[in-house]
C-alpha cells in the first residue's frame, strides 16, 4: 500500500460517505456542494487529459461544458412545449440525452481540435479561446432559448428505477459517472496510446522521429476530453436546472485550469481535489468577504510559482505523477 | 454613405484603443515570451485612477497623469513580484499566474474605488463635434482618441527604429538569449518594456474613460480582443499589432453596421436577428481563425 493509494482510497471513501454524513447532520447544503465538486471534477479531469498528458493548453474547454448543458436544456425546452426531438420517445431519458450531449461535444471537439492543432504554443491557447468565444456568442444569440439570461430546465432527465429528484441519489449518479470517467482516463493514460501521447508532451520531435504522427494522437485525446466536459455540462444542467452562456465563458475555462493546477496537473486524481478546493475556497471566502477573489488570486499565483505538484502531489508524495 | 463614413471613423477609434493595448502586449509576448492575461487589468487600473482623479480635481490633465502613473506603478510592481519569476516557465504557468493577477486586481479595485466609479465627463476642450464632410460631423473626443493612437504609433516607431533601447528591443524580439550573452542586462530591458506596456494601457484607460463604461471587468473584455489583434498581426511585432488593430477594429465596426442589414435580406425575420447578433459578436474570432489557418504565425510575425 503506497502513500499514493492511501490518499486515493481516502478521497473516494470521503466522497462515498458524504451523503450519509450530510443526511445525519440534516444538512442538504453539503450534498449540493458535493454534487458541484463531483461535476466540476469530471470536467477538470477531462481537461487534465489534454493539459497534463498531451501538453495541449486548451483555453476553450468551457465551450464543451456549455454545449453539453445546452443540449440538455434545449431538448427539455422542446419537451416542455410538447415536442420531442426528431419524434424520439426517449427525449427525457438520461440514457439518451447524456450520450447525445457527449456526442455533440465530441463532434465539436473534433472540428475545433482539427483546426486548432494546426497551430501550437501561444497560438494554440488563443485559437481554442477564440473558438470558445464564438460558441459563447452563439449561445448569447439564441434568443429563443433565453439569450444572455439563459433558461431554466424544467425537470431532470430520467433513469428507469432511479429517483433523480432525491439529492443524495442524484449525487451518487454523478459520483458513479465521475468514477467511471476516472477509471477510463487512468486506463487511457497508461495504455500504449497514452504513452505515445505523453511522449509528445516530453519531446515532440523525438516522438515524430519514432514514427508517430502527432495529429492523430492529440486529436483523439482532445475529442475524448471534449466528450467528458460535455457530460459534465449535461450533469450540471440537470443539477442546477438552469443553463446560461456563462457556462461557456472564458472565465469558466480559466477556472477549470485553476482547479487542475491547485490539485496537481497530470495526475487525474488531483483534479478531484482541485475542484473541491477551488469551490470550497469560493464558498468559505464568499461567506467571509464579498471580495473573495482578493485571496483566491494570490493563492493561485503562489501555487503556480512555488508548488508545481499541487495538493495531490503534496499529499501523495514523489510518485503522484506517474 | 454616411453610415459607411461613420462606421469607418468608429472603426478607426476602436483600432486606436486596440493599438494602445496591443503594442505593449505584443512586445511582452515577443521579447519575453510571456503570455500576460493581466494586461487588461492595467487598462482598468488606469481608467479607475482617471475617474477618481477627475472626481477629486476636476481636471482631465491631472487624470491623464494619474492614470499613467497609476497603471505604470502597478505594472512595475506586478513585473517585479510575479512576472519576473515566470520568464522561463511554460505558457500554462504564465496563463494561470496572470489569471490570478486578474482575480486579485478586480477585487482590489473594487475595494479601493468601489463598484461604480464616478462618471467621467468629456473635458470641455474636447467636447463638441467637427464637420468632416458636408452634412457629416464627428465627435472631437473620438477624433482626439484616433489622434492619440497615431501619435503613439509614430512615437513607438521612432523609439524602436531610432534609439538604442529600441535597437535592443528589436534584438530581444529576435533572440533574447543572444542579447543576454552580449552583455546586455536583459532583465532590466524586460522590466522597461513591461512598464512601458502598462503605461500605454493606463493612457488607453484615461482616453476611453469618457467614451466607454468604466467598470470592473472592463479589462478582460478588451483583453481577449487584444489577443485576437496580436495573433492576427503576428506575435512580437509592433507593425503587426498596428495592422491587426486596424483589421480587427474595422471588421468589428463594419460588421456591427452591415451584418444585420445583409442578414435581414438573406434570412426570414424570425432567424435573422438572432443569427446576426451572434455573427456580429463572433466576427473578429472568425477573422482570427481564418488568419491562423492560412498563416499560423500571423500576418507579420517578428521572429524568424
Amino acid at each position: 500500500m503506497t502513500r499514493k493509494n492511501i490518499v486515493i482510497i481516502l478521497i473516494f471513501a470521503l466522497l462515498l460517505v458524504l451523503p450519509l454524513v450530510a443526511n445525519g447532520l440534516n444538512n442538504s447544503f453539503l450534498i449540493n456542494m458535493g454534487t458541484q465538486f463531483v461535476i466540476y471534477a469530471l470536467a477538470a479531469i477531462s481537461l487534465d487529459l489534454v493539459l497534463g498528458y498531451g501538453a495541449m493548453v486548451s483555453f476553450g474547454h468551457a465551450a464543451f461544458f456549455g454545449l453539453g448543458g445546452y443540449v440538455v436544456g434545449i431538448v427539455a425546452y422542446h419537451m416542455g412545449m410538447g415536442e420531442t426531438v426528431f419524434g424520439w420517445a426517449g427525449s427525457e431519458s438520461a440514457l439518451v440525452m447524456w450520450p447525445l450531449a457527449m456526442l455533440a461535444a465530441a463532434l465539436t471537439g473534433l472540428v475545433m481540435g482539427f483546426l486548432s492543432l494546426r497551430t501550437s504554443g501561444v497560438q494554440f491557447i488563443m485559437i481554442t479561446l477564440a473558438f470558445a468565444q464564438m460558441l459563447y456568442f452563439v449561445l448569447v444569440g439564441l434568443v429563443t432559448y433565453g439569450g444572455d439570461d439563459g433558461m431554466s430546465v424544467t425537470s431532470r432527465n430520467l433513469i428507469p428505477g432511479v429517483n433523480m429528484d432525491d439529492p443524495s441519489i442524484f449525487y451518487y449518479v454523478c459520483l458513479a459517472l465521475m468514477t467511471l470517467w476516472v477509471v477510463l482516463c487512468r486506463r487511457i493514460v497508461n495504455s500504449p496510446f497514452g504513452m505515445v501521447l505523453r511522449g509528445f508532451q516530453q519531446n515532440e520531435r523525438r516522438n515524430v522521429n519514432l514514427g508517430y504522427a502527432p495529429m492523430r494522437y492529440k486529436l483523439t485525446a482532445f475529442v475524448i476530453s471534449a466528450a467528458g466536459a460535455g457530460l459534465a455540462g449535461a450533469l450540471w444542467a440537470n443539477y442546477a436546472l438552469y443553463v446560461s452562456p456563462d457556462m461557456a465563458s472564458w472565465l469558466k475555462s480559466g477556472t477549470l485550469m485553476a482547479m487542475i493546477v491547485l490539485g496537481g496537473m497530470g495526475t487525474i486524481y488531483g483534479s478531484i481535489l482541485g475542484a473541491a478546493v477551488y469551490l470550497g475556497l469560493e464558498q468559505a471566502l464568499t461567506a467571509w468577504t464579498e471580495n473573495w477573489m482578493l485571496f483566491l488570486g494570490p493563492v493561485l499565483i503562489l501555487v503556480v510559482l512555488f508548488s508545481k505538484r499541487g495538493l495531490f502531489g503534496w499529499l501523495a508524495g514523489r510518485n503522484s505523477h506517474d | 454613405m454616411y453610415l459607411f463614413l461613420e462606421q469607418a471613423m468608429n472603426g478607426l477609434q476602436y483600432s486606436a484603443l486596440l493599438f494602445l493595448l496591443s503594442a505593449g502586449l505584443t512586445l511582452i509576448f515577443g521579447i519575453m515570451n510571456v503570455v500576460n492575461l493581466a494586461h487588461g487589468s492595467f487598462y482598468m487600473v488606469g481608467a479607475f485612477c482617471a475617474a477618481s482623479a477627475v472626481a477629486i480635481t476636476g481636471s482631465f490633465t491631472v487624470a491623464i497623469l494619474a492614470s499613467i502613473v497609476g497603471a505604470g506603478v502597478y505594472g512595475l510592481i506586478v513585473e517585479r513580484l510575479i512576472i519576473s519569476r515566470l520568464y522561463h516557465r511554460d505558457h500554462l504557468d504564465q496563463v494561470l499566474a496572470t489569471l490570478g493577477v486578474i482575480f486579485f486586481t478586480n477585487a482590489l479595485v473594487t475595494l479601493v474605488f468601489g463598484r461604480s466609479p464616478p462618471f467621467v465627463a468629456i473635458p470641455p476642450l474636447l467636447s463638441g463635434a467637427v464637420p468632416l464632410a458636408p452634412g457629416f460631423s464627428y465627435p472631437l473626443m473620438r477624433l482626439a482618441f484616433i489622434g492619440a493612437g497615431v501619435l503613439v504609433a509614430v512615437g513607438l516607431w521612432l523609439l524602436i527604429s531610432r534609439t538604442r533601447v529600441g535597437m535592443l528591443v528589436r534584438a530581444g524580439a529576435d533572440d533574447a538569449e543572444i542579447v543576454d550573452a552580449l552583455g546586455i542586462n536583459i532583465r532590466r530591458l524586460f522590466m522597461l518594456v513591461f512598464t512601458l506596456g502598462a503605461l500605454l494601457c493606463g493612457f488607453a484607460g484615461v482616453m476611453a474613460a469618457p467614451l466607454l463604461a468604466v467598470e470592473i471587468g472592463m479589462g478582460e473584455k478588451v483583453l481577449i480582443t487584444t489577443f485576437v489583434v496580436i495573433v492576427v498581426g503576428g506575435v512580437g511585432s509592433v507593425r503587426g499589432a498596428l495592422l491587426g488593430s486596424i483589421l480587427v477594429g474595422m471588421t468589428d465596426s463594419f460588421g456591427r453596421a452591415y451584418i444585420p442589414i445583409w442578414m435581414s435580406q438573406l434570412l426570414p425575420p424570425e432567424y435573422s436577428s438572432s443569427v446576426s447578433s451572434s455573427l456580429v459578436s463572433a466576427s473578429i474570432y472568425i477573422l482570427m481563425a481564418v488568419v491562423l489557418l492560412v498563416k499560423p504565425r500571423g500576418l507579420i510575425p517578428a521572429q524568424r
